[in-house]
């Protein structure tokens, strides 16, 4: 007879490994299936990973977890042609264990995790690609890899933001341009103490840099730097649909060096040592964007389903990641209980991401897509800003104006106006 | 290998990542699709500037340096090219990711 496992998982990310170890953790047979030479070697993240909402899910994994630096400085720095503003939030009531968030690197965080679902009796393949899945009928039954059928009670689909499987399932139609962003980034090293030194943390703790404005030349996307802890992530996400009508055309890498040059960033790396270099697709369509989450015989995960979040001075994927993979875990097993694995046996997922707290934001964010394509976010507020605060702390040769005849003349009617009637409505989806 | 950060051209940038040659090409662009003004479109927004524009002014791919981001096919669609992730266990291996 042949081999079939309860659950094969393709891709060995976040949300493949979070339903492998669940599965597994269940006594459930899970097969995960990873393209990569090892979990991680085809991940990028930021990044930056929340763990609030995941912590009790893997109770077990986070004190030997691979994580880098504990974020305890928010910063956002926006930037106009010549000019910044750099604001910083920290509070020591929340610096402290347990912390919120962590600078991860993905090739470390998933191979430890991949062994932790090991551990926990999960079976996981590398270097080997789903080419294809295994129908009977509308049923999927299986997957094929290397020319050999694989079958399962259910296909559980990680492969990520392209999510070419999940297409194949007939789940979702490939992304358009304007829902998609793409990360670049550069991995600099620079050892623990300087990052201490020029993020004014101490040794573990760490911050995230976002930068919003004339890098991404007026046009959808930010900048990050985040601290991890002997080097820093540093890179531009660029809205896709954006950047194709750059006029004049500027190379991605070449925004991603002018970026790195500009004073504020310069700074920052300098004597660091750039020793990877990476990119990949972002969803940024948010709720409305979505794949279908579940089909006959067939589930879907964490960017494979689109489930990101750009909310402006946050941004979110790899806890969705997790969770989504651990709810479809769950879902494999309730339907077990009934050997009920078609479509409808299967919709219990649908429900459980529903009541968690992935939906819910989704939900919460809604009208933010719409509302960070308002290209002033990127042009005019950050010059606005420069300007102002030019003019507040500049000294003429003549008499100086007071701050508030400094405030009048920025603010004008017309801004006021610019303000209430373009803009606000779409800042309060933020 | 590791360079000062500051002075890196693109070509030094993808000579740190770690990549294991595949046998076959997973990006085409369709037949009939070569003179698709898109194509021109994407040239600036692959991160590894796999795109470029001949002296006959058609655009060529070059896969070395591919990072599998999947931005062209995002940019173009799947009319105008077929994108294919490479077999296992080769292209790009990141090592921080």
């Amino acid at each position: 007879m042949e081999e079939s496992f309860d659950a094969i998982i393709v891709g060995g990310g976040l949300s493949g490994l979070a339903a492998a170890y669940t599965l597994a953790a269940a006594g459930k047979s899970a097969l995960v299936i990873e393209r990569g030479d090892y979990c991680g070697a085809k991940n990028v993240t930021g990044g930056r990973m929340y763990l609030p909402p995941i912590r009790g899910l893997f109770p077990e994994i986070w004190d030997k977890a691979p994580l880098e630096r504990a974020i305890v400085h928010e910063e956002l720095c926006m930037i106009s042609a010549t000019g910044s503003m750099l604001m910083r939030y920290s509070n020591e009531a929340v610096a402290k264990e347990p912390y919120e968030s962590y600078t991860v690197l993905r090739a470390n965080f998933d191979r430890f995790f991949a062994k932790r679902a090991e551990r926990k009796g999960a079976q996981i393949i590398t270097k080997a690609k789903v080419e294809n899945l295994c129908f009977e009928g509308d049923r999927i039954k299986g997957v094929v890899v290397g020319g050999e059928k694989l079958y399962a009670n259910v296909v559980i689909i990680c492969d990520g933001a392209l999510s070419l499987i999940a297409e194949k399932a007939g789940l979702r139609k490939p992304g358009n341009k304007k829902d998609f962003a793409v990360g670049i980034k550069e991995l600099i090293e620079l050892d623990e103490e300087r990052v201490n030194e020029r993020f004014n943390v101490v040794d573990g703790q760490g911050a995230a840099r976002l930068f919003m404005g004339d890098i991404t030349r007026g046009k959808f996307g930010g900048g990050f730097i985040y601290a991890n802890k002997g080097s820093v992530s540093l890179g531009l996400v660029l809205g896709i649909a954006d950047l194709m009508d750059l006029e004049p055309a500027v190379a991605a890498p070449d925004l991603l060096d002018a970026f790195k040059k500009r004073s504020e960033v310069a700074s920052i790396i300098k004597g660091g040592q750039t020793v990877e270099y990476s990119a990949h697709v972002i969803p940024e369509g948010g709720y409305k964007k979505l794949s279908a989450f579940s089909g006959n015989g067939v589930l879907v995960c964490g960017d494979a389903a689109g489930l990101a979040l750009n909310a402006g001075i946050t941004v979110r994927g790899m806890e969705y990641a997790m969770a989504s993979g651990y709810y479809a875990a769950q879902a494999v097993i309730k339907a077990a209980e009934s050997n009920f694995f078609t479509a409808e046996g299967l919709k219990c997922y649908d429900r459980m991401l529903d009541e968690s707290f992935i939906i819910k934001d989704h939900l919460t964010y809604k009208g933010t897509p719409h509302a960070l394509e308002n290209h002033r976010l990127y042009t005019y507020y950050p010059e606005f800003v420069t300007n102002l605060l030019g003019n507040l702390y500049s000294m003429p040769e003549g008499p100086k104006q007071r701050a508030v005849q400094s405030v009048k003349k920025a603010v004008t009617p017309g801004v006021i106006w610019n303000i209430l009637r373009k803009d606000l409505g779409g800042l309060s989806k933020l | 290998m590791s360079v000062e950060s500051t002075a890196l051209g693109l070509a030094a940038k993808l000579g740190l990542n770690v990549f294991k040659e595949g046998e076959s090409f997973h990006i085409r662009i369709n037949p009939g699709q070569e003179g698709n003004a898109l194509l021109k479109k994407v040239i600036s927004v692959c991160p590894s500037a796999l795109y470029t524009i001949n002296d006959n002014g058609e655009v060529n791919l070059c896969e070395d340096g591919c990072l599998e981001c999947g931005t062209c096919r995002i940019a173009l669609g799947i009319e105008v090219i077929d994108w294919q992730y490479p077999e296992g266990g080769t292209g790009v291996q990141y090592r921080f990711g």
